[in-house]
């Protein structure tokens, strides 16, 4: 008879605990689905996503192509697979080189002070006087088209939000009494940054990490779309709605998957965002 | 009158960021590899055009000397000629300035009228069904890329019902605004998604706040506070939520207007980036830094007189 009383709560706390942490599970459910599908794409795949095949031009989703064929007679769904590497690639790499750099700098920035914090903040404010991707076009332009200089260019532009954002709490807490604590028994400048300040600094970044991811998932595709990122043959969401938009009228299923790919990837970066943001009682 | 007194010392605290957009767009041109005179003029270039351009922009002369032609040049609105156009690119600019910004206003229009019924709704059904369904449909929406967004609209109202134009522009108003329908809902659609995550935040907090809870205790109904008081007060942070993202708004405008071949400054960045028309690339990406720089000045100004608490 005990057996139930004591079960009852764990299951309604169990629960609960699923209710409070939806959004953290789904979108960490819809993020793990992603990267096993990026590292088992040449075992998941059921086609060769660049092989040609002329037979089967433009098929509407049928048992054999599930998502269809393009106008070259290759596999939509194996192509969505593949593109899952680049397109996560995109995010990731996007994400940790303005992530890293805006880091270090905001830190140093908002430790020092003085002529150096408003060297930093008057770059900043110029950097953002810029829209984000006129500006990541205009790097690209005369870098030329690909991947490499999407990269190079998120480097030089998408560092000053992470910047700005530790930089604030950097000037905040560095007049704690831990700081000042550590001043005080004559720790280096190095470690009372990176060890005592930057750890307690870096909660608002960690979630604006996420909703950058969904930001810069969208701009490597679009400028993938416009054809100055990824090069065809090769797989990704962006470019796949572009080499699918000449037939949108007659073959929908070239352009519905990939797009579809990207909104669900995003909104899991979203989803983490909102949980992390809660978790860590941080909100824009 | 004196809270208006930023109007006046605003644009002088702008002059540096005015200046470093300045350094950048001449830096964007130069650092391009080779002789910067081949580059503006293309492959074919004639040695007597070559040697032209070098007198012009002072090639020979050290970099300082350089960027200062720049901006004399600039004050006298030259920019230099583009490639493909062959006029001056600010005198290019203008021409596309139109479309853009019809684009721009007419999608802000149209994400307030779907932010604000949702965010209404979300905000008064807190923790219910509509408010959940509202915050899934938001949380997507942000992740919605604008370029298949808008496939996916010409795929529904363009094709099966007929309803809009696929691409152009027309030439009175009520056909550029038939043109722009889609256009504009492409970005609307994403743009509404970021605004009501925010104006709910803000509803939920004014229909807690004191002013509400007093015009309840005078008896007003639910409608009434909400129309005379939780609206108006949620609405301030919005406009300061619509000039944060303008550089968003602009980028999404320039994806769009590719998509739907709008003659717009966004299709005429992308075609200069494919034909190395360098001058109107760095034109594009000034005139757009500056526009951004303008609109955060007037979201200064408005929020000013909207809110007589507000100090700048």
């Amino acid at each position: 008879m005990s057996a139930p009383a004591v079960r009852l709560p764990v299951s309604r706390g169990l629960s609960r605990w699923l209710g409070e942490h939806l959004s953290l599970l789904a979108g960490a459910g819809i993020l793990a689905f992603f990267i096993l599908l990026a590292l088992a794409a040449p075992l998941v795949a059921p086609y060769d996503p660049v092989a040609q095949m002329a037979d089967v031009r433009l098929q509407p989703p049928s048992l054999a192509h599930p998502f269809g064929t393009d106008n070259f007679g290759r596999d939509v769904l194996s192509r969505v697979i593949w593109g899952t590497r680049i397109d996560l690639q995109i995010a990731f790499i996007g994400v940790a080189f303005p992530f890293v750099i805006g880091t270090l700098l905001g830190t140093v920035a908002g430790f020092f002070g003085g002529i150096v914090d408003t060297v930093f903040m008057r770059v900043i404010d110029i950097i953002l006087a810029f829209p984000f991707l006129v500006l990541m076009l205009s790097i690209i332009a005369i870098l030329g088209p690909g991947l490499a200089s999407f990269y190079i260019a998120m480097a030089l532009v998408g560092w000053v939000s992470y910047a700005r954002l530790v930089r604030a709490q950097i000037l905040v807490l560095k007049n704690s009494d831990y700081a000042v604590a550590a001043v005080s028994l004559g720790f280096s400048r190095a470690r009372i940054m990176f060890r005592h300040l930057l750890p307690n600094a870096i909660a608002g970044s960690l979630v604006f990490v996420m909703s950058d991811a969904v930001l810069v998932l969208l701009n490597g595709a679009a400028i993938s779309y416009l054809g100055l990122g990824v090069q065809p043959p090769t797989a990704e969401w962006g470019i796949m709605v572009a080499e699918g938009q000449p037939f949108v009228t007659t073959a929908w299923w070239i352009t519905l998957f990939p797009g579809l790919s990207i909104v669900f990837l995003a909104f899991a970066f979203s989803l983490l965002g909102d949980a992390l943001g809660d978790l860590l009682g941080v909100h824009e | 009158m004196h809270r208006y007194k930023f109007v006046l010392y605003r644009p002088l605290q702008l002059l540096p960021v005015l200046f470093g957009i300045s350094v950048i767009t001449f830096v964007l041109v130069r650092l391009i590899p080779g002789d910067p005179a081949r580059v503006l003029l293309g492959t074919r270039a004639t040695p007597t055009a070559i040697a032209r351009i070098r007198e012009q922009y002072g090639l020979d002369e050290p970099i300082w000397l350089q960027y200062f032609y720049f901006i004399e040049n600039l004050g006298r609105g030259e920019m230099g000629k583009s490639i493909l156009y062959k006029i001056d690119v600010l005198k290019l600019i203008a021409t596309r300035i139109e479309p853009t910004l019809m684009l721009v206003l007419t999608s802000v229009v149209l994400s307030i009228l779907i932010a604000l019924p949702m965010s209404a709704i979300a905000a008064r059904c807190q923790g219910r069904l509509p408010d959940h369904a509202v915050r899934i449909v938001s949380t997507m929406g942000i992740g919605f890329p604008p370029f298949w967004l808008a496939l996916m609209l010409i795929i529904f109202f363009s094709v099966q019902l007929d309803l809009f134009p696929v691409s152009g522009y027309g030439e009175t108003i009520p056909e550029k605004l038939w043109h722009l329908a889609l256009p504009s809902l492409t970005i609307a659609l994403s743009l509404s998604a970021v605004i009501t995550r925010s104006l709910r935040a803000a509803m939920i907090h004014s229909l807690r706040s004191d002013v509400a809870t007093a015009a309840r205790a005078r008896g007003m109904p639910e409608g009434i506070v909400f129309w005379r008081h939780v609206l108006p007060n949620s609405l301030v942070p919005t406009i300061n939520l619509l000039a944060v993202n303008i550089g968003w708004l602009i980028g999404g405008s320039v994806v769009v207007e590719s998509v739907f071949a709008l003659p717009g400054m966004g299709q005429l960045l992308v075609r200069a980036i494919f034909s190395r028309d360098y001058m109107v690339v760095q034109g594009v990406a000034m005139v757009f830094a500056c526009a951004t720089v303008l609109v955060n000045f007037l979201a200064d100004i408005i929020t000013v007189t909207v809110d007589p608490r507000v100090k700048l």
